[in-house]
This record gives C-alpha cells, structure tokens and sequence, in this order.
C-alpha cells in the first residue's frame, strides 16, 4: 500500500526503479503522469494552487488503492498527489501500477486516475491574465468514473 | 460540532473551519446545512446551490440525508478537481 500526497515533486524514473526492485514476478507495469497545462478553457494558466483536506485525503487515496486491488491482481500500487503551488509543466500526479500480465496493469491505472478525479479531496485554484479562478469538475470526469461503476 | 471548509466555500465563508452548537432538530446533512445559511450572508451565498456543495462526514463522502452525530467531523466543499 503506497499513497504519498506531498508538495514536493517526484522523480518518475526512481519510483519506477523502486517499484519493480527485487518484483520479478512482475510483466508489466503502467505508469500514468499528470502535469499542469499552460492553457485552461482558452486561458493562459501561469500557476496552479493545489488545496486539499489533510487526512481525508490520504483515507480516500487508499480507499481507491484497495478496490483496484480488490478488482485487478496487483504486485504495486503507487499514487504520488502533490499540493501546493505550481507552474506549468510541473507534475502534479502519479499513478503506477505493476502486474503480471499488461491488461491488470492498463485497466487499474485508468482506473485509478478515473476514480481519483472525482473521489479525492483535492481543488485546483488557476492563475489567468483574469485573475485567479477555481477550476469547476468536469461532467467528462464524472462519465469517465462512472463506466467503473460495477 | 467542528466544520470544515474548502477551496471556493472557505474563501465566500471567510473561514477555514468554525464549532457551532447546533439546534436539536439539525439531526442530518442537509438540515444542517440549511441551518448554515442561516447563520451569515456571506453563508448564504456561499451555500446557495446545494448541487456543488459537496458532504464528508468523518472523512468520507456523504449524501444529504446522512445523519449526524455528535462530535462527527463535518467538511463542506465543492466538487473536486484534483488529479
């Protein structure tokens, strides 16, 4: 079980490195990044603030971690959320997870992001030529979680 | 009971969190918060549209109708947006 939420950033090849030391019984692994775009519903985006709820945060992100487990054969698990202020081109999440065969792999990480969208406790606050704005959740986000739904 | 508030709802309200003594009849959610917009304008407002005013009770996500115990950690926030 491996939830980081930091607002330090994070180094895909040494989790990748980590995540797979001494797993020989692993085929396959699926790493998926998400990085802030300079560019928000025609916008330019200078800076991105991520808020979230310390505590119900970490609790959600596991609770997430257990039903991938529960639904894929999963060796690893690994959801990296960061915080705080960022620019353009920062990463703000990872999500990795290693399997035996690629399809546990694929579909968990899809999973994963999918249901981290609209389950974890996290708000971003863009900065525009306008002014600072909340980014409001995507109807998109609620359909891509909602074909998870068993 | 102890509220918290996020993003867009802790700016509109002014404050991170605040204790309230609540009335014996606010026994769930959603009387309660209707009972918050009752306490300020700027509550009001910031309440207004129940449909992005999301729930957690104890850490969890709840529906309006949840019930409410005493000492429950309350957060009210909008949708989320992380990821």
């Amino acid at each position: 079980m491996t939830v980081r939420v930091q607002a330090e950033d994070f180094d895909v090849g040494a989790e990748y490195a980590a995540l797979t030391a001494g797993r020989t019984s692993v085929g396959g692994v699926t790493l998926f990044a998400g990085l802030v775009r300079d560019i928000a519903g025609g916008e330019a985006v200078s800076a991105m603030t991520l808020e979230h709820y310390p505590g119900m945060t970490e609790r959600q992100l596991e609770a997430i971690e257990a039903e991938a487990r529960r639904r894929w054969p999963l060796d690893e698990v690994l959801i990296v959320h960061r915080y705080g202020r960022l620019e353009p081109g920062d990463q703000i999440v990872l999500v990795a997870t290693a399997s035996a065969h690629r399809d546990a792999a694929f579909d968990s990480c899809r999973f994963l992001i999918d249901w981290l969208k609209t389950r974890a406790p996290f708000w971003k606050l863009e900065a525009t030529p306008g002014g600072e704005r909340w980014v409001e959740a995507k109807d998109s986000d609620d359909a891509a979680a909602a074909r998870w739904v068993e | 009971m102890r509220i918290l508030y996020f993003a867009w709802l802790r700016t509109k309200i002014g404050v991170p969190a605040e204790t309230v003594e609540l009335p014996a009849e606010v026994t769930t959610v959603g009387a309660l918060v209707e009972w918050l917009k009752t306490r300020s304008e700027r509550h009001a407002d910031a309440l207004a549209n129940s449909k992005v005013v999301k729930v957690a009770v104890n850490q969890e996500h709840v529906p309006y109708d949840h019930p409410l115990s005493p000492g429950d950690e309350v957060a009210l926030f909008p949708p989320v947006t992380g990821g």
